[in-house]
């Protein structure tokens, strides 16, 4: 798109940054026609409390709801729930819905997030086996959680270690399965793994690492767990968090370019400039690593979609967002931003206290990512100041980086 | 008796440009002291989730809450923009003899 949209737009996908899109294009003054469309029942809602408040009881669905107070009809919102887009038309510029109409856009958001990857062992259709992805699986989680005796959590990944972490809290006893040799070893550099698997430890968790699972068992309901070891956990409960496969399909037929996820430009438009692809979907070049990638995080899902809002409106700045992302688990968070796995070598800040943090240096001791893991809120202050740090781009002095009485909040002014 | 004021601290023990935690019976607050070591105070709970303000970060006029970055100016209490979009109340503040007294309403 060049200079301002007026003609229809539509989004497809009314979870995080589909709904922040169109909120942010009301907000920016855009008042032509908008579509949202969503499979699902809920107004979009953010994920980030489905694993934590949600299972543990501290939230209900409508604490979800992003923009608690937004009002999609008062906005002039077409919100269409429960209603799928089934067909893109990109000649014409029409949508096809799952209930028959047709929806024409001059601009289209794909906003499709992804799907849970499914286990494909016998016995994964057993009742008692779950997943986790909507407020939808979140609710019937809690209730089946409540008189669970003991679950076991397959996969060690972030899902299944927050819900590893309510599960405890709900007093169940809990077992995490994970196939690699560390726990979130896809994202995590391995001090902060190895942190995190203390605290499980710590908090009752029986961890198996490098485990590879057989089957799982039971009549009608799940009984026990399978190990190819011929090991049997029994259970009854599985909770499964083995990772999502980014909802391409529509982009697939119409012939847009995929890869792991909807490939973009710098302006998070596809192959074709009329269309858009955000969000946990949204394949995109690094800007530091210049390799695809595809980010599963709340703050991506923001960012993407203020930057299309912006984009439609007329501002060409190419997207540019440093990579965030939190976890909560017990009364701990950990946190990343950068590209820590970018790093020719890493700084440890060591505390005497309970929380460290990690600073990821590339070759010309330039900030490139930081990590960290605490209790509370504790490392949120540091890590605010560390992403102004990359931001700055200079290079900075390790001995102090790694001296945790050197302040770091005057090496911005620096 | 609906207004008093209560101690909080000694003026220096929130650095410049920075904020601290204050519990009182069962509110909570954020206590403020800005770059021109004027001093502040709002509620000490982000209005977005239940999320102690102190342990985020001040610049200049505004605190960043430390879980999603939602942003208030701390003199005024206002959200400037989503993912906050309720305002924080506000608290007078007085220093007497370098300590910081905030008044409860
Ligand atoms: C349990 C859980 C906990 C999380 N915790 C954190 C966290 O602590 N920190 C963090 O940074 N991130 C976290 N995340 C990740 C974050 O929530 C996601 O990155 C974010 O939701 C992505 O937003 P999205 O809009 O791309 O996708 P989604 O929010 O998944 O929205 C996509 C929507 O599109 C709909 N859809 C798909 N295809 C169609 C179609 N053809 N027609 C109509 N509708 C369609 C789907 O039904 C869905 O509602 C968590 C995620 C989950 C599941
Ligand atoms: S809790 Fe403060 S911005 Fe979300």
């Amino acid at each position: 798109m060049s200079g301002q949209i007026t003609g229809p737009v539509a989004i497809v996908g009314a979870g995080h940054s589909g709904g922040r899109t169109a909120l942010a294009l009301r907000e920016q003054g855009y008042r032509g026609p908008l579509v949202l469309i969503g499979e699902e029942s809920y107004v979009p809602y953010e994920r980030p409390p489905l694993s934590k408040q949600l299972l543990l009881g501290a939230a209900e669905a409508p604490d979800c709801y992003l923009d608690k107070r937004a009002d999609y009809t008062g906005l002039d919102i077409d919100l269409h729930l429960e209603c799928s887009a089934v067909r893109l038309d990109r000649d014409k510029r029409t949508l096809k819905l799952s209930d028959g109409s047709i929806v024409d856009y001059q601009a289209l958001i794909l906003a499709t997030g992804g799907q849970v990857r499914q286990l494909t062992i016998p016995g994964n259709d057993l009742e008692g086996v779950h997943y986790l992805r909507t407020l939808k699986d979140a609710t019937a989680l809690r209730a089946s959680l409540l008189d669970a005796r003991h679950c076991v959590v397959i996969g060690g990944g972030f899902i299944g270690l927050e819900v590893a972490s309510s599960a405890r809290q709900m007093g169940c006893e809990v077992s995490v399965l994970e196939a690699t040799d560390r726990l979130a070893a896809r994202v995590l550099p391995t001090p902060i793994s190895h942190y995190l698997h203390d605290l499980h430890r710590h908090n009752g968790v029986d961890i198996r690492l490098e485990c590879r699972i057989q089957r799982l068992e039971g009549t009608d309901k799940v009984e026990a767990v399978v190990l190819e070891s011929g090991e049997i956990l029994s259970c009854d409960r599985v909770v499964v968090g083995i990772g999502i496969i980014p909802n391409t399909a529509l982009a697939e037929t119409s012939g847009l370019d995929t890869g792991n996820g909807i490939r973009v430009n710098a302006h998070l438009q596809t192959n074709d400039p009329a269309i858009y692809a955000i969000g946990d979907v949204c394949e995109h070049r690094s800007p530091m690593t210049a390799s695809w990638c595809r980010q599963e995080t709340w703050r991506n899902a923001e960012d993407q979609a203020r930057h299309v809002a912006h984009h439609l409106l007329g501002d060409p700045t190419p997207f540019q967002s440093l990579p965030a992302f939190w976890s909560d688990q017990y009364d701990a968070s950990l946190q990343l931003i950068g590209n820590p796995s970018a790093a020719a070598h890493t700084i440890v800040r060591p505390h005497d206290d309970d929380h460290i943090l990690l600073f990821h240096l590339d070759a010309s001791a330039r900030l490139v990512g930081v990590s960290g893991f605490g209790p509370g809120n504790r490392i949120s202050k540091d890590i605010k100041i560390s992403a102004q740090l990359i931001n700055n781009g200079g290079p900075l002095d390790p001995a102090g980086l790694a001296d945790p009485t050197v302040k770091l909040k005057p090496m911005l002014k620096a | 008796m609906s207004e008093q004021w209560v101690e909080v601290c000694d003026a220096d023990d929130i650095e410049e440009e920075d904020v601290i935690r204050f519990d009182h019976g069962d509110r909570t607050f954020a206590i403020y002291r800005s770059a021109d070591d004027e001093y502040f105070a709002t509620d000490g709970l982000c209005t977005h989730e239940q999320v102690h303000l102190a342990d985020g970060l001040v610049m200049d006029n505004i605190i960043e809450c430390p879980k999603h970055n939602g942003r208030f100016d701390y003199r005024t209490g206002d959200a400037k923009g989503a993912p906050v979009c309720v305002n924080l109340n506000t608290y007078p503040i007085k220093l007497e003899d370098d300590k910081v007294y905030l008044k409860l309403g």
